[in-house]
């Protein structure tokens, strides 16, 4: 049984295809991630889910509705939380979540109610009656994540939820998600980070031009993607360096790039081996774009 | 009856901006005021009344029917900065009827020009303006300048929600000056050019000030013409027409949200 399907999704911007036969399915009570570049088609796919634009083709359903015929119901089923902070900024944050309650359907009793119950689940309870504008940007996000929980929904869209904040910000935001997902939620979260979808998913889709192009568990996106990379500054002729090690070139930053496939020691060794000086050395996740490399053999479209 | 609701609780919303942040609206009305006093005691002395009267008795319906047409602006752009703050969206995305946003910006909206011209009404008694008819039909001055303030809703949730962006609600700022002054609230027709004079008594808001001045018992400043002879009727017809076209053009520009 699945939460959120999606079969065969179309939609034509003029020249451009935000959505180019999209398809999704989704099981109950996970997260979800929807991985891709910047004008991918995250955004528009979320936008048909959650019943805010109509598709020139395909069908989808939410929770079991349909979100063409049932849009209603689809739409006391899900919490939408956008690219912006949409929680209006005048007021508290309490004052947001009785409003919002209050416009869900809940009696002035009831929305208060669950509005203190959310800004404790989401760390609130503090700032709880400060305007919206003074909430630092991990704080709107929980808000605006809070806001989309009311009604306890079957499913809750995330578009891009860690965009634009700092570490603790993002730690934050991802706590919350969890918190969510722990009781009963099926989150689709739209992200560009490969490492915040591995974070938090159980299942990713990786979308390109409007279109599905890699589907599967982060380990099995991972055994495509590859291992982590090691960047190396060598103080030696870097192409002589790079030849022997089995690594890449960055003209730009004259650094070598090599995947790690039998752990970070056997790299070391390497490198000490054959007597190659490093200036640094640093060890991090495969880019969105090494990801798109690996799994299409294409660079992602920008 | 959900929308009604709905509506309700977003009329709401404005007024709980009032209480938290006053000062906005206290300059609001205050800036109502600023242009009363300019336009009463800084020029009035150089401005004269065709047909007779007092100046302050001529200014004050226009007043209040030049500040019912300036309401498009803060509709307009409270409006837009919801769409564009992806609020419209979450509303959207919400089980609520789709006419219950714009019902709560008609409900903050006229909330907010019934006090403007609540003070208008009180600052002129105060500098000597005075209603010289009978309680009925300054009743229905009253209701005719909110029936224009009420169809000029409907342009700014249009202008709001069609051009999302800020550009166009700051060419709506710029733009109510030249459309506000080209009319009869500050001037008589009759003092300028006779083809300005001719545009000027053709504009909705000449027809909502001049009926107002009829109804207050205040000089028109009009000594004959069409508009003199059926102020009221076109007080009437012309922001019903307005709404006419708007209100149906604003359903369409939500619905185009959609695509």
């Amino acid at each position: 049984m699945h939460t959120l399907i999606a079969e065969g999704l179309r939609k034509r911007y003029g020249d451009l295809s935000a959505l180019d036969g999209f398809d999704l399915h989704v099981p109950a009570g996970v997260i979800h991630g929807l991985l891709g570049p910047n004008g991918a088609g995250k955004t528009t796919a979320v936008k048909a889910l959650a019943t805010l634009i109509d598709v020139d083709e395909g069908t989808a359903s939410v929770a079991g509705f349909d979100v063409r015929t049932q849009a209603a119901r689809v739409r006391r089923s899900i919490g939408l939380v956008g690219q912006n902070a949409a929680v209006d900024e005048i007021l508290s944050g309490r004052q947001n979540l009785v409003m919002f309650g209050r416009l869900y359907g809940l009696n002035r009793v009831d929305a208060e109610s669950r509005a203190g119950e959310l800004l404790g689940t989401f760390g609130l309870t503090e700032a709880a009656d400060r305007a919206v504008k003074t909430y630092s940007g991990g704080m709107r996000r929980r808000l605006d994540i809070a806001a989309g929980l009311i009604l306890t929904p079957a499913v809750l869209f995330l578009d891009e939820p860690t965009t634009g904040l700092d570490p603790r910000g993002r730690n934050e935001v991802w706590a919350g998600i969890r918190e969510t997902a722990a009781r009963g939620t099926t989150v689709l979260l739209t992200t560009q980070y490969l490492d915040e979808a591995d974070q938090l998913a159980a299942g990713i889709t990786v979308v390109d031009h409007g279109r599905v192009i890699a589907e599967g568990t982060p380990e099995k996106l991972k055994r495509e993607v590859g291992g982590d990379r090691v960047t190396i500054t060598v103080r030696a002729d870097i192409e002589d360096a790079a030849r022997r090690l089995g690594g890449e070139i960055d003209e730009e930053n004259q650094t070598i790039t090599i995947e790690v496939t039998s752990g970070l020691m056997q790299i070391v060794r390497t490198l000490d081996d054959l007597g190659i000086v490093v200036e640094d050395l640093q060890l991090r996740h495969p880019t969105l774009d090494e990801a798109f490399l690996a799994l299409t053999s294409k660079e992602p479209s920008r | 009856m959900t929308t009604l609701r709905a509506g309700w609780i977003l009329t709401r919303r404005e007024l709980a901006h009032w209480k938290r942040e006053p000062w906005g609206p206290i300059f609001g009305l205050m800036f109502s005021i600023m242009l009363l006093l300019v336009f009463g005691f800084l020029f009035g002395g150089a401005i004269n009344v065709p047909g007779g009267g007092d100046y302050i008795a001529f200014l004050l319906p226009g007043m209040m029917a030049l500040s019912m047409m300036f309401g498009v602006e803060t509709t307009a752009t409270k409006m837009a900065a919801d769409a564009g703050k992806g609020i419209t969206d979450r509303f959207r995305s919400m089980p609520i009827g789709s006419a219950s946003p714009a019902l709560g910006r008609v409900g903050a909206d006229m909330t907010n020009s019934a006090a403007e011209l609540a003070v208008l009404l009180v600052g002129g008694l105060v500098i000597g303006w005075r209603i010289t008819s009978d309680p009925g039909s300054a009743a229905l001055a009253v209701l005719l300048l909110l029936l224009l303030r009420f169809s000029m809703l409907w342009i700014g949730i249009f202008v709001g929600l069609t051009f999302r962006g800020g550009g166009a609600t700051a060419a709506v700022q710029v733009l109510v000056w030249p459309i506000g002054f080209l009319s009869t609230a500050i001037v008589s027709a009759e003092t300028m050019p006779a083809w300005l004079g001719a545009v000027a008594a053709w504009n909705p808001l000449s027809a909502t000030a001049t009926a107002a001045r009829e109804l207050f018992g205040n000089p028109t400043g009009m000594t004959g013409g069409v508009l003199a002879e059926h102020a009221v009727w076109l007080a009437l017809g012309w922001p019903l027409l307005i709404a006419a076209i708007f209100i149906p053009l604003s359903a369409r520009a939500y619905r185009r949200l959609r695509d």
